[in-house]
């Protein structure tokens, strides 16, 4: 039974990837990528990792690929279409093709060294089920366990994960934010320097500014 | 399955993520591409940890996965930046470093 789900789990996951890699629309390219990170949580629920497969589905193919939805869904038809998408469709010989058969020799390549490496370790546990297994609420890979590891043996880790996490946070606002640090050309329209501005960020909301009194 | 079939999959995985972060040339794709190379490295993560016994793949594999969500939150917005600034949304166009 575990040999089927993996095979059905596996062949999804590569099929996903290679749709991924495929698709000219990104937008299909997000889908296929949701697909794959499903198939890749059965893979983790077979390798008893159930508290990643969960966060696999929630956070990683519910949050992170909704956002990549909206962003594709914003910046529209100029990611696709002649220009943005794909290789420049050409002949042989045309620097789309090259590029391509290029790209293909090198993954190749490395997919070959990869397994060379993997399988042809002498590590004998390689060829068998992994370690002994007994279920049970606190047993290897449930929220228990995790939760345990996290707060006890990794909690520098998982303090520097969730300061990572914020300064993404404010990173993305920075970047992406209505006048952030590569927003409006028009400089000339700026107002008078108050001391105030020494000690305020720019555009934390004054009511003059929500009034769009200052800015726009 | 032995563990050595998991392994597989996620070289293979890997690999396919390396020939689209080559060849394709939206940077919307590319990202998506590396989110599959990070995807083939937490599933040999997991696979070891499964291998061992032991919790510590699947931990590290859990911050993995919080690199690729800042690394997604970085990246689109320096996407939607390229976009409010009209520049073409296409990495063989974008190599300069000023706008």
């Amino acid at each position: 039974m575990s040999s089927v789900m993996f095979f059905i789990a596996g062949s999804g996951a590569i099929a996903g990837a290679v749709g991924v890699v495929v698709l000219r629309d990104p937008f299909f390219s997000v889908l296929a990528l949701v697909g794959h990170l499903i198939a890749l949580a059965v893979l983790f629920l077979l390798l008893r990792a159930e508290f990643v497969a969960a966060v696999q589905v929630v956070v990683y193919a519910g949050a992170v690929m909704v956002l990549y939805v909206f962003v594709v869904a914003y910046v529209g038809d100029d990611a696709k279409g002649a220009r943005g998408d794909e290789l420049r469709v050409g002949g042989p010989g045309s620097v789309g093709s090259n590029l391509r058969l290029g790209g293909a020799i090198a993954g190749g390549a490395l997919l070959i060294e990869l397994l060379i490496a993997l399988l042809g370790t002498g590590l004998k546990a390689i060829g068998e089920h992994g370690a002994g297994y007994s279920p049970g609420p606190r047993t290897f890979g449930t929220p228990a366990y995790i939760g345990n590891l996290l707060l006890t043996r990794f909690l520098l880790a998982f303090e520097a994960a969730s300061f990572l996490l914020l300064i993404a946070a404010v990173g993305g606002v920075v970047l992406a934010g209505r006048r952030g640090g590569l927003g409006e050309d028009g400089d000339e329209g700026r107002r008078v320097l108050t001391p105030l501005d020494l000690v305020r960020p720019q555009g934390t909301g004054t009511t003059a500014e929500g009034a769009g009194g200052q800015h726009r | 399955m032995s563990i050595a079939w998991y392994l597989a999959v996620s070289a293979i995985v890997f690999s396919l993520g390396v020939i689209g972060v080559i060849t394709r040339r939206n940077p919307l794709v590319v990202l998506l591409c590396l989110e599959l190379m990070l995807n083939g490295a937490n599933l040999s993560l997991v696979a070891f940890s499964r291998m061992w016994g032991n919790g510590d793949g699947q931990i590290l594999a859990l911050i993995v996965m919080t690199v690729a969500a800042c690394e997604v939150c970085i990246g689109l917005g320096m996407i939607v930046a390229i976009y409010r600034r009209k520049l073409p949304i296409d990495v063989d166009e974008l190599r300069e470093l000023q706008g």
